[in-house]
């Protein structure tokens, strides 16, 4: 007789709502083989049409959701989770035999809120321990540049992942999903789904597109209201349409040393003089945006900024 | 199958647990073990630093309400950021009911210890030094308190901020006393807040000792109700060190206390001496802005009785040489730009620009001898402090 083939063994429930912190990435069970990422049942694969810059990190990004659930599309803001859910987020470098796992990070939907933990992977790439305070580890980005990458700790998640004194998702935003990755997974593409350009396509999209999706996805998790940035007035999220709120001719409240010689956020049209580009441009901690999560300049990313101010009309 | 066992640190409890005494000593690892200390924390558990060095290479943070940082003395527990790698601050706080005392912090890469939303936090015997002095890439704000209720800085010393020593933002009940606030640009400032209390401080050889502004375009206007007393503002002449983008790049070497914008500030029972270009400065807010929600104009500005030793005897103003020799020598210790409402007791000599228009430059100036009136009624300091809970704290 046959022997049927074997049933992948679900994700562990009990560790993704119950209390504690699990010590191991392998304890959640998301995945049948860790090390290769195969996925377990309820567990998706996404992508994001543009995604947040990480030293130029590979992201692999997973959602579980629990069994006989799904996440609920509200707008074209973010997903709905039911309690039980994760966010899985595991940061890689390096290409083929060479490449190496670095750190997971998971957010956890508790019945008190998210909880988010910073998995750091072992030598042997077999399994990642939680890093509650974080750690440093020397590495070369795809550029070539020798960095010291921050793994965060446990309250630095906090501060990109924190809005109105809660811990809440970040990446994963309706308008920021592809309409094909709903149909296939969902059956069903949301309102206002796919409307972020594709980071890799960003040519085909206007100046302002590309600009303000990188914004909004790399810095207005804290340049918004509620978040850890508000009290510098910036909001620099996608929907923002007022031009003083988004930087244009803004003072710096209290950006420090970090204005450099300049007046404004954003000078139309000067993207040098913009304080904006200038504190994206620098690796310098006190100057550098974002100030988390970033130990390299992003060329693609200034890029695009600086072309969107450097075509907006002088005087604007 | 379903697992049921897997290892785990079992920490949310709803039972209450006895405070705990965490102790981390310096040396190897230190990063880590603070850190982590401060993470896994129980809501009144103290984190006692012992005395000694902390080389620490990123920004530290606290996150859990009721717990206390406690140093050595700011002498003896030095938390030392002359290699920091990363993070916009030293130590963050984003808990309420912090308090934070008796260590120091040197040469952090932006700012010392900032606490945004932190509700009711105290700062007790913290030292903040840039160990090199005045210098345009030190970090802007030595103590940073911001959108928060209810704040206390007592007994602070801070050194070397290019922007400001000890900055208030956005908050409401606020003492800041018995501090010493030395070689910063601005010593001490109170910024888009609220019933602030800043008496009993030394604010010395910074470009401008004691500031109290309302700015445009935050979330949080409306700066008020501030009573700046019995403080030692002397020998504030330390040229300008900011980046030149900040709003304090502005503030004129050698002013005393300033008030921009603001509504109903009182200041009294100061000595100010050495303060060359005004002892005493109240203007509007000086540049253009669209922001409907904001008033530029300093309204019910009292200034009381205070000590003088002198007045604008070397300004840093347009025309200064002129203005001095029309004045006899020296300007008078109080200077007003004439917009909003000022309010002298006694026989204060000041001197006003004569200003008509709020953010058209100093073009239509005609400056004149001051004589403003005296006020109406007596300043109504109520409400005005951090509350008396953060008081008790000390004591502990």
């Amino acid at each position: 007789m046959a022997m049927p083939p074997a049933m992948p063994e679900p994700v562990n429930d009990e560790a993704v709502s119950g209390p504690g912190f699990p010590r191991l990435l392998s304890d959640y069970g998301f995945f049948n083989n860790l090390q290769a990422h195969d996925v377990g049942p309820g567990v998706y694969k996404y992508e994001l049409n543009t995604p947040l810059y990480s030293d130029g990190a590979e992201k692999l990004r997973y959602i579980y959701t629990p069994f006989g659930t799904e996440p609920v599309a509200d707008g074209e803001g973010l997903l709905e989770f039911p309690v039980g859910s994760a966010l899985i987020k595991t940061f890689a470098f390096g290409e083929g035999d060479e490449r190496r796992l670095i750190e997971t990070r998971v957010l956890l939907h508790r019945a008190d809120g998210w909880l988010a933990l910073p998995y750091l992977w072992n030598e042997e790439q077999t399994d990642a321990r939680l890093a509650i305070a974080g750690a440093r580890i020397d590495l070369t980005t795809p550029r070539g540049e020798a960095i010291s990458y921050r793994v965060p700790n446990k309250n630095q998640c906090k501060e990109c992942h924190g809005l109105d004194g809660e811990v809440v998702p970040i990446g994963p935003k309706v308008r920021n999903l592809s309409a094909d990755w709903f149909a296939e997974h969902f059956g069903e593409v949301p309102e206002g789904a796919d409307q972020l350009p594709v980071w890799a396509h960003r040519e085909q999209a206007s100046a302002a597109d590309a600009a303000r999706a990188y914004l909004d996805v790399n810095c207005a998790h804290c340049h918004r209201p509620g978040a850890m940035a508000s009290n510098s007035g910036l909001d620099l999220r996608w929907e923002q349409d007022d031009p003083k709120a988004l930087g244009i001719m803004k003072r710096p409240v209290a950006a420090g040393r970090g204005a450099g010689e300049l007046l404004f956020d954003i000078v139309p049209g000067d993207p040098e003089g913009s304080i904006l580009l200038h504190r994206m441009l620098s690796n310098d901690p006190g100057v550098a945006m974002p100030e988390l999560g970033k130990a390299s300049v992003d060329v693609e990313g200034t890029e695009a900024v600086r072309r969107w101010i450097a075509g907006m009309e002088k005087g604007e | 199958m379903i697992r049921t066992a897997f290892s785990a640190i079992l920490l949310a409890s709803a039972a209450p647990v006895l405070a705990e005494t965490h102790s981390i000593e310096p040396g190897e690892g230190a990063q880590e073990r603070l850190q982590e200390a401060l993470i896994l924390a129980q809501p009144g558990d103290e984190i006692v630093l012992a005395a000694g060095r902390y080389e620490l290479t990123d920004g530290l943070s606290l996150d859990v309400d009721g717990v206390t940082v406690r140093g050595a003395g700011m002498d003896g527990t030095v938390l030392d950021f002359t290699t920091q790698a990363g993070a916009g601050e030293g130590l963050l706080v984003t808990s309420d009911n912090v308090t934070l005392r008796d260590f120091a912090m040197e040469n952090p890469k932006g700012d010392g210890i900032k606490s945004k939303g932190a509700d009711h936090i105290v700062y007790h015997r913290i030292r903040v030094t840039w160990t090199r002095g005045p210098h345009p890439e030190n970090g802007a704000y030595a103590i940073y308190p911001v959108e928060s209720t209810g704040v206390l800085v007592d007994g602070v010393k801070v050194t070397g901020a290019s922007d400001a020593g000890i900055y208030v933002g956005q908050s409401d009940q606020i003492t800041v006393r018995n501090s010493i606030a030395e070689a910063n640009v601005a010593g001490i400032e109170i910024e888009n807040s609220r019933n602030a209390l800043v008496e009993h401080n030394v604010a010395t050889r910074n470009t401008g000792g004691i500031l109290v502004f309302d700015l445009p375009d935050l979330p949080v206007m409306g700066g008020g109700n501030v009573i700046v007393r019995n403080n030692l503002v002397v020998a504030n002449d330390t040229p300008n060190f900011a980046p030149p983008g900040n709003i304090v790049a502005g503030v004129r070497r050698g002013t005393g206390i300033m008030v921009m914008a603001n509504e109903d500030v009182l200041i009294e029972d100061n000595i100010l001496s050495g303060n060359p270009t005004a002892p005493v400065m109240v203007i509007a807010y000086v540049q253009p802005f669209e922001d409907e929600r904001y008033n530029p104009l300093p309204r019910g500005v009292v200034v009381g009785e205070n000590q003088f030793d002198g007045g604008g005897y070397d300004p840093q103003l347009e025309g200064g040489e002129m203005l001095k020799a029309a004045f006899g020598g020296a300007l008078p210790p109080v200077m007003w730009d004439g917009l909003g409402s000022l309010y002298v007791t006694g026989d204060t000599p000041g001197w006003t620009l004569n200003l008509t228009e709020q953010g058209k430059g100093l073009g239509d100036a005609q400056p004149a001898p001051l004589s403003a009136p005296a006020p109406e009624s007596e300043f109504d300091s109520s409400g005005i402090g951090a509350p008396a809970e953060l008081e008790a704290r000390l004591a502990r």
